[in-house]
């Protein structure tokens, strides 16, 4: 039976600018990091999460995406349809005030949500869309 | 990628692989594959799609990636390791080509308990043959 998940992907315009983002700023760690030839296979992940591997993928032509393919990715990127998550913290405010003082630029501030979720949505340094969420206790009775 | 290309290619591709820590001139391998070093460059990026010097500094960073993952030595001992005999270059290529300084690489880094490799699925995505650099 399938058991899991291991990698997924994230578009990066630029595979160095991108582990750079997700290193320093969100305090990824890297996972994979080989070439053949011109190819990077590039995945980093969460410290505290050591069973999925993020790829950051660069947005370039080549093997089977034509010029065209990475145009029409790349806009899809820029008008904000592309991301991931959402990302789960324990404490969304916190990490909401960690990364914007390491210069992540937050869509909307952390917020509580009626379905029991704090969310906050950040872009990274290509443009991809991220949500964060905190799940906030069930009150009982 | 040309997947066969000519057999002194492959050679001089071998070559560099197993030397990429020595002092490696263009010259060398000409000898070593009996071609001209015009030729042979200008053949090994038609395959390989990067000159044999960008190939070997491509081999250096990457051994240069495992050893700061998966070893205790030193970025200066790692330097001359991979064939670098100035560290200030070894650490600004390494910054170009890997995007952070050794340094950081090795504390952004989880040690590997198992060589790395590209899947399945991007090497038929991509037309990679097996393997990686190193």
């Amino acid at each position: 039976m399938i058991t899991r998940l291991s990698v997924s992907t994230i578009w990066a315009k630029d595979q160095n600018e991108a582990l750079r983002f997700y290193t320093e700023k969100l305090g990824f760690e890297i996972r994979a990091d080989v070439t053949n030839g011109d190819y990077r296979w590039l995945t980093v992940g969460s410290k505290s999460q050591a069973d999925l591997d993020y790829q950051l993928a660069a947005l370039k032509p080549g093997g089977g995406f034509t010029q065209e393919d990475v145009d029409h990715l790349t806009r899809l990127v820029d008008e904000g349809k592309m991301g991931s998550g959402p990302w789960k913290t324990d404490d969304c405010q916190k990490t909401y005030e960690t990364l914007t003082s390491r210069g992540v630029e937050f869509l909307q501030p952390p917020t509580d949500r009626p379905y029991g979720i704090i969310e906050a949505v950040f872009k990274d340094n290509s443009g991809n869309i991220m949500v964060l969420a905190q799940d906030k206790p069930r009150a009982k009775g | 990628m040309n997947m066969n290309p000519h057999p002194q290619i492959r050679l001089a591709r071998l070559l560099l692989a197993r030397s990429y820590a020595t002092p490696l001139t263009i010259e060398d391998i000409g000898r070593e594959v009996a071609l001209s070093p015009y030729y042979l460059i200008r053949a090994f990026r038609r395959v390989y799609r990067k000159t044999p010097h960008q190939y070997l500094i491509g081999l250096r960073i990457a051994r240069a990636k495992e050893l700061l993952r998966n070893s205790d030595l030193s970025v200066t001992e790692i330097c001359s390791a991979v064939g670098f005999e100035s560290l200030g270059s070894f650490s600004a290529l390494f910054r170009k080509v890997a995007g952070i300084s050794p340094k950081m690489y090795r504390i952004n880094s989880r040690p590997t308990e198992t060589p790395s490799y590209i899947p399945l699925c991007a090497r038929l995505l991509h037309g990679l043959e097996d393997g990686t650099d190193l």
